[in-house]
């Protein structure tokens, strides 16, 4: 009931306000023109981002390179979004797209025609992301093979079809960047920066409100598994004890630090922080041991 | 020998079935039990292996040899009595079986055919070299992490 409430009134005053404050702006045409974009480095932007993770087909395979044809379904108390065909195909994907679009995509949330995405595409943690990195990423998936899939409608019921009533969530909820303090470490700062803007840890450990916002004052406290049964667990210090050798450890072979062994979309997860360098997972490591202790809501 | 499987599934879910008449399930809750306890010993082999692999503990080929036999054999348990239908998580206390263990049998019994044959194989690797033991540690924790993917539900 709640949810309804919310939304309506988020809607009327989209009606409202909404059209002015919400109409997005372009980016700079001239967006990162002086980094000479690096598709090694684009590699582990992707990997640290889990773009395939959403973007492949779920049956697809998993040796070779990514084809990037979309299809992943995903639950929510909303609907059933599906990820769309972001391979290099320049009817069926984003073959066509240039650099400043992407990026305002990527990073804002906003499509070439100016609509808002639903925040299911994480684009919450990607503002995060550098100018450098968006341009590395978007060299790197020029070199994915080009798939010629349609791109399935979502599974939205009114009043949540309205893309515009979007602008007005993410002014309300979005959060501003980063939501933990920086830190003066650059350890910690690197952790930070893998954590809240590439791998989008909270958009799985942390609780939604009604419309589907995070609860940043329960940041990474564990939330329902929107996808079935069980939760998604608590990860801060109040409730996972592990040392920093041990996050590692999970982070590179999916084991705990007694030989259990990740479930879940964790693996998935797991998957893509292994291909990246070890003093990444130490970074989120360092980043996870010293987050705020939060119980269990 | 698909359908034989199917059928003495069939029989074990009917067996519980004839136990039931009170809330808790004993047969059920007995088979997660068993279950999970299955899981325990493996994970405990797997965990003084991976502690050889990663040089937290000296290697040694007699232990290692030993623990990879007690993982095989652990890993080769028959699961028509031990996976009986309707004991998927939310069906039984302490369940985290998904749901696809039973609607996609085939694939369940996949991945439980790939930690028999990566455990199998971590026998003579075991008994080989370090360099062995860390190689075929892949395959095990593959396996473990790509069952646990599609069939193991997150904590209750
Ligand atoms: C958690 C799942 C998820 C992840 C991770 C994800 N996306 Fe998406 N993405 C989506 C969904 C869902 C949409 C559709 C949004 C909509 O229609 O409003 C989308 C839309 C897009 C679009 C718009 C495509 C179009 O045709 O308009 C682009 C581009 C895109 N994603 C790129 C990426 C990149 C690059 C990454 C990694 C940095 C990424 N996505 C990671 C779920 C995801
Ligand atoms: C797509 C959803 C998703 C994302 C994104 C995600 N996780 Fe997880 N995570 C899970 C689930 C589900 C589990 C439970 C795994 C299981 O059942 O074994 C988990 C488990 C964990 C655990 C083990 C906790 C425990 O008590 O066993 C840690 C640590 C963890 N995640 C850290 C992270 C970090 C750090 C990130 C970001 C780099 C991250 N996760 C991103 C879904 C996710
Ligand atoms: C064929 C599928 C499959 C494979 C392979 C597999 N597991 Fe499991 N495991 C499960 C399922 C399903 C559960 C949850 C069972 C339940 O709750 O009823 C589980 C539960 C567990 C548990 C929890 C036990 C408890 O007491 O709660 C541990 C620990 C575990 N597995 C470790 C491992 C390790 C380590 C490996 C690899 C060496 C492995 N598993 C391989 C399916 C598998």
């Amino acid at each position: 009931m709640r949810i309804w409430h919310g939304l309506l009134i988020a809607l009327g005053l989209g009606v409202a306000g909404g059209l002015y404050i919400t109409a997005p702006a372009p980016l700079d045409a001239g967006f990162a023109s002086d980094h000479t974009a690096d598709t090694e480095a684009g590699a582990l932007v992707f990997a640290a981002a889990g773009c395939a993770s959403c973007h492949t087909a779920p049956d697809g395979a998993s040796e070779g390179p990514q084809v990037l044809a979309g299809g992943h379904a995903f639950a929510s108390d909303f609907g059933t979004f599906y990820a769309p065909n972001i391979s290099p195909d320049p009817a069926s994907g984003i073959g066509a797209w240039d650099l400043p679009t992407f990026a305002r995509a990527v990073t804002k949330g906003v499509s070439p025609d100016g609509a808002h995405y639903y925040p299911a595409f994480p684009y919450a943690s990607y503002q995060n992301m550098t100018d450098a990195d968006v341009a590395d990423l978007f060299a790197y998936m020029q070199t994915l093979p080009a798939s010629a899939q349609p791109n399935q409608p979502h599974d939205v019921g009114f009043p949540f079809n309205i893309r515009r009533g979007l602008g007005l969530w993410k002014v309300a909820f979005m959060p501003d960047g980063y939501v933990t303090p920086a830190p003066d470490d650059p350890v910690l700062a690197r952790g930070r920066y893998l954590a809240e803007g590439l791998a989008h840890c909270a958009e799985c450990h942390t609780p939604r409100n009604a419309v589907g916002a995070l609860l940043t004052d329960q940041w990474m406290a564990g939330a329902p598994n929107p996808s079935g049964k069980g939760r998604v667990p608590n990860i801060t210090p109040a409730a996972l004890d592990w040392s920093e050798s041990d996050l590692i450890e999970y982070f590179t072979s999916g084991f705990t630090p007694d030989y259990d062994s990740a479930g879940g979309e964790m693996v998935e997860v797991i998957e893509n922080l292994s291909q990246l360098p070890e003093a990444d997972r130490a970074a989120l490591a360092a980043y996870v041991a010293a987050l705020p202790p939060i119980p269990s809501p | 020998m698909k359908r034989i499987f199917g059928l003495s599934l069939a029989t074990c879910a009917l067996a519980a079935a004839a136990f039931a008449g009170s809330h808790a399930n004993p047969a059920l809750e007995g088979a997660v039990k068993a279950r999970n306890a299955q899981m325990s010993v493996i994970a405990y082999h797997t965990g003084l292996l991976g502690g050889m692999a990663k040089g937290d503990v000296p290697y040694d080929a007699a232990t290692a040899v030993a623990a990879a036999e007690n993982l095989a054999s652990a890993a080769a348990m028959k699961r028509a009595v031990l996976w009986i239908e309707g004991t998927e998580q939310g069906a039984v206390a302490g369940s985290r079986a998904k749901a696809e263990i039973w609607s996609d049998a085939a694939g369940f019994e996949e991945k439980a055919v790939a930690l028999e044959a990566a455990s199998s194989a971590m026998i003579t690797a075991a008994g080989t070299d370090l360099d062995a033991l860390r190689a075929a540690m892949a395959d095990v924790g593959g396996s473990c992490g790509a069952c646990h993917k599609a069939y193991r539900g997150p904590k209750n």
